[in-house]
């Protein structure tokens, strides 16, 4: 299947799911990252049962927030 | 000044239009803090001595965003403004190159939470005080952990 990540195409199985993509995109500090198929984002604990479907768009995001 | 602060490696120039859209966001959200991204070109540049190269960041487009924990103590970035923006870079062809946040009532300089939040080290983090209404500060830092160094920032009337 082909989806969209970060704005380039890439050619993936079936069943992916947003783990393994995590892992198979080498995403940095995957702990901290936010992710969003298809301009919705996906709970973190749903990462792993969240599976990928031909066509799909993804964003990976990172937190960004601090304090004084 | 911090002795680590010392090491030269990133240059920023921004716009003296961006820098006061800059300023005049971080004015319009007082008492809150506010924040935003930045982003534009990068290129790797040979300093005069051919030694070393540094890092040129020129900021081409600056988005104020929402600050979701709507405080004047800290922020967050609205998600969905920022998943916007990053479509909105990669289709004019830039690249992030960091963000910036405005502390109301303190210097210009990375706070322990700051330090603490800054989960990623490639992005320049920008911080703009406004603890003098007059005379507004920005300044650039790249953060690694506890090691904080001052980019040099560039104001530049084009």
């Amino acid at each position: 299947m082909t989806i969209t990540v970060a704005g380039n195409e890439k050619e993936y199985d079936a069943g992916l799911t947003v783990t393994t993509l995590i892992a198979a995109e080498e995403v940095e500090t995957p702990e901290y990252v936010t992710v969003s198929i298809n301009d919705e984002f996906v709970a973190s604990g749903d990462f792993e049962t969240t599976t990928l479907k031909d066509g799909d768009n993804v964003e990976f995001l990172y937190f960004m927030g601090g304090g004084r | 000044m911090n002795k680590d602060y010392c090491k030269l490696d990133t240059k920023v120039i921004l716009s003296k239009n961006d820098f006061d859209l800059i300023v005049e966001h971080g004015k319009s959200c007082l008492p809150e803090e506010a924040c935003g991204l930045i982003a534009g070109l990068i290129e790797e540049v040979t300093a005069d001595d051919s030694e070393h190269t540094y890092q040129v960041k020129t900021v081409k487009k600056v988005y104020p965003m929402t600050n979701t924990d709507h405080s004047n103590e800290h922020f967050n970035i609205d998600p969905m403004e920022q998943l916007k923006a990053i479509k909105d870079m990669r289709a004019l062809g830039f690249v992030p190159l960091g963000n910036f946040h405005s502390h109301p009532e303190t210097p210009s300089r990375p706070s322990e939470e700051d330090k603490k939040l800054a989960y990623d080290s490639k992005p320049s983090y920008m911080i703009l005080s406004l603890m003098d209404g007059t005379n507004p500060v920005l300044n650039s830092f790249h953060i690694e952990s506890d090691n904080v160094k001052i980019e040099k920032l560039v104001i530049s009337e084009g």
